[in-house]
């Protein structure tokens, strides 16, 4: 082991804990650092809107894509079969997991066959979802992240913040900042262009030395049992070639049936992305080469749940382009953390209650509703109709803080008797006007960057009996 | 034209003057209106908290009081959207003919009265603020992330108005944050969206912050006025009302 590895502690930090609101709350503390975050990503939004009207059939693409994942989503039994099959035939050897842990089972196995310590990976984000990094690390295996993003947030001992751009949280000069301190490069050089070449030397040692390479899964096409790896850095290209074994990881719902309707998913998911016409590399593997092996690992870990609900199927279309959060007016100004699981923003928040009710409960209410994410979508995801029905789900099953149960309760008490609620409207009108601090107080959260409405003296009904003829 | 005039209830409660002039501007253009005294709120607040299975009371009471009217019109986006999508009730019947005949009122202006004309008179610089219900949902104007044609049913009726000026936002139609009880729940980022709507108006020049959603507004004034700022939000109805 050289010198520069036995510096390398790729150690994950422990996620911050806390609920969105609370995580979103702190990441707000700096408010120069929320506008340079939302500034940023709403760049990438504007850039993604260039890109789209270039298409003038950009919405029948988007309708397209969702078609054809319906499809797939309706017979998605038979084309993972016809993929198992014809992956087979082109000599891959095909993985069936059940869950995250199954998953990482059998990625540690084919590992420990090949007899080796150290791998490279190009960006997955199904291997973040079963914490593939923390299961290989504890076993004793030194994985290295090779997409420059997500290598900086392993630096960093961080999980990535956003699923297309891992380290879009950090700003040049802390990178220049992390590569002194791992990669040696000079103090205060914050040059990208310079950090980044420096980042190449020192995943041109890894790629070289490695014998596996992991990969993750944007398409896979069943009629020809072949998958495409999308990336702009090639790295997973480099990784690949480079090794004796290449274990592909793929969710379930990557599927598509033929290889033509690359040309609609292709079209969509870089402009959605980052507003680039194509992906740099989009790479189509097929078969092994000479001695080398292929593995693909299909991972479930919840999809089956997730395709039985009517409500919730759709999310199962996602392509990962990570349009969504670009365009959140709620992830901009929160940062990917708040969402404390592997896959940020809208989309993350209805894929990960389905995995973890309890512990994700939160996140559908780290929205307004606002629908911007719906309509960026690629395949036409209801996402923020998904987020109105998880919060029923959500507080039908019980995971509805107590106070804000007992507070809705009260609400809809008064608000079903019209006596009531004159009265109460009347009462707090008072209040605001002879008692103010009541309401206006540390303690409502209105308040503490808002002024209450000033009350009026009447009511509409109140004006509306005195001033005009009651129906 | 016999129409039911729906006041959400912090209309009726924080801003009579916005039911008024949504009133008046109604009659003005020859509408038989009518306003069931009765009405509270339209489910909303608990609905959008994960508590839909709770409005069954205010459901009951929009079946009992709304029906029987050619239409049920409201000046907010967000909760007459939430009454066509969300309304249910024991008369199911009742539910669906007013989930068919509910208008938000900037809409049932250019949709079904079909406006051409409004004498109305209001010498400044307004600001759009597109609120995402009315927006997203009810189709009021073009959606930015959409390829398609631009067109906004607001700015048709205030393009009518003598003396009046458009800004053009940095924006066009950002979330204002307000999110109903996201408002206080998600406390932080709900205020950062407000105060970067409110700035987005302000470095354009904008005296009166408009739209089609009295609560977006509401949101946005209580900043305006914690920051001091010399910008007024007055509903579309209002401007509508100016002579």
């Amino acid at each position: 082991m050289s010198v520069e590895e036995q510096m390398i502690v790729p150690e994950r930090k422990h996620l911050p804990t806390g609920e969105h609101a609370q995580l979103a709350e702190m990441f707000n503390r700096d408010e120069d650092r929320v506008n340079w975050h939302d500034e940023t990503l709403w760049w990438i939004r504007q850039k993604r809107d260039k890109a789209a009207w270039q298409i003038p059939e950009w919405e029948w693409l988007r309708q397209t894509a969702s078609g054809i994942k319906d499809y797939v989503l309706d017979n998605l039994h038979t084309l993972l079969q016809q993929f198992e099959a014809q992956a087979i035939a082109n000599g891959a050897t095909v993985h069936w997991a059940a869950d995250a842990e199954e998953h990482n089972r059998i990625v540690h196995s084919i590992l420990q066959q090949q007899g080796v310590a150290r791998v490279v990976k190009s960006k997955s984000m199904l291997t973040e979802e079963c914490g593939l990094n923390e299961y290989l690390h504890e076993h004793g295996i030194d994985v290295t992240d090779t997409d420059l993003g997500e290598r900086i947030v392993q630096l960093a001992g961080e999980a990535p913040s956003h699923i297309v751009l891992p380290c879009i949280h950090w700003k040049k000069e802390e990178i220049g900042e992390l590569f002194h301190k791992y990669l040696g490069t000079p103090e205060g050089n914050a040059d990208p262009q310079y950090l980044t070449g420096a980042a190449r030397m020192h995943l041109r040692e890894k790629f070289l030395t490695r014998k596996v390479a992991i990969t993750g899964v944007n398409f896979a096409v069943a009629e020809t049992g072949e998958f495409v790896v999308c990336t702009n850095e090639g790295n997973a290209d480099m990784g690949t070639h480079l090794a004796d074994v290449h274990i592909a990881c793929m969710g379930i719902e990557k599927l598509i049936q033929k290889r033509e309707h690359l040309g609609v998913f292709l079209r969509l998911l870089a402009r959605s992305a980052t507003g680039q016409p194509t992906t740099t590399y989009n790479s189509h593997f097929r078969r092994p080469g000479p001695g080398q092996q292929l593995h693909i690992v299909l991972v479930d870990n919840g999809r089956s749940k997730q395709l039985a609900s009517d409500d919730f199927r759709n999310s199962l279309k996602c392509i990962r382009c990570g349009a969504c959060m670009n365009t959140c007016p709620v992830y901009r100004r929160s940062g990917g953390h708040s969402y404390h699981y592997a896959i940020t923003g809208p989309i993350g928040a209805i894929l990960a209650p389905n995995l973890d009710m309890k512990k994700h409960a939160d996140l559908p209410f780290a929205s307004t509703l606002c629908g911007s994410c719906s309509n960026v979508c690629p395949v036409e995801i209801d996402i923020h109709d998904q987020l109105y029905k998880w919060r029923q789900v959500l507080s039908q099953e019980g995971y509805a803080p107590k106070a804000k149960a007992v507070a809705m309760r009260g609400a809809a008490w008064v608000l079903s008797k019209p006596a009531l609620y004159k009265l109460g409207g009347k009462v707090a009108r008072l209040v605001l006007k002879y008692v103010p601090w009541l309401a206006a107080n540390g303690l409502n959260p209105w308040y503490k960057q808002r002024e209450m409405p000033a009350p009026p003296r009447q009511s509409f009904g109140e004006w509306y009996a005195k001033n005009h003829k009651q129906s | 034209m016999r129409v039911a005039l729906f006041v959400p209830c912090y209309v009726d409660q924080f801003y009579p003057q916005v039911a008024i002039a949504t009133l008046q501007v109604l009659e003005r253009l020859g509408c038989e209106v009518h306003y069931p005294a009765r009405q509270t709120c339209c489910g909303q607040p608990m609905a959008n908290s994960g508590f839909e299975h709770l409005q069954h009371g205010c459901n009951e009471l929009i079946s009992e009081l709304f029906d029987g009217y050619d239409y049920v019109v409201g000046p907010s986006g967000s909760c007459v959207l939430h009454i066509k999508h969300h309304l249910h009730a024991n008369n199911e019947q009742a539910a669906a003919r007013i989930r068919s005949r509910v208008h938000e009122f900037a809409e049932f202006l250019t949709d079904i009265l079909k406006v051409e004309k409004i004498e109305a008179h209001f010498p400044h610089k307004v600001g759009m603020h597109q609120s995402c219900h009315g927006q997203r949902g009810l189709h009021l104007s073009q959606m930015t992330e959409l390829v398609a044609e631009p067109f906004s049913k607001p700015e048709q009726l205030l393009r009518m108005v003598e003396g009046i000026e458009f800004s053009t936002l940095d924006r066009k139609d950002e979330c204002c944050g307000f999110g109903g009880t996201f408002c206080v729940f998600e406390e932080s980022v709900s205020a950062k969206m407000g105060k970067d709507r409110v700035a987005d108006h302000a470095r354009n020049g904008v005296e009166v912050i408009t739209g089609a959603d009295m609560s977006c507004l509401m949101h946005m004034e209580g900043i305006l006025r914690r920051q001091k700022r010399n910008i007024r939000v007055m509903h579309i109805a209002e401007i509508l009302n100016s002579r």
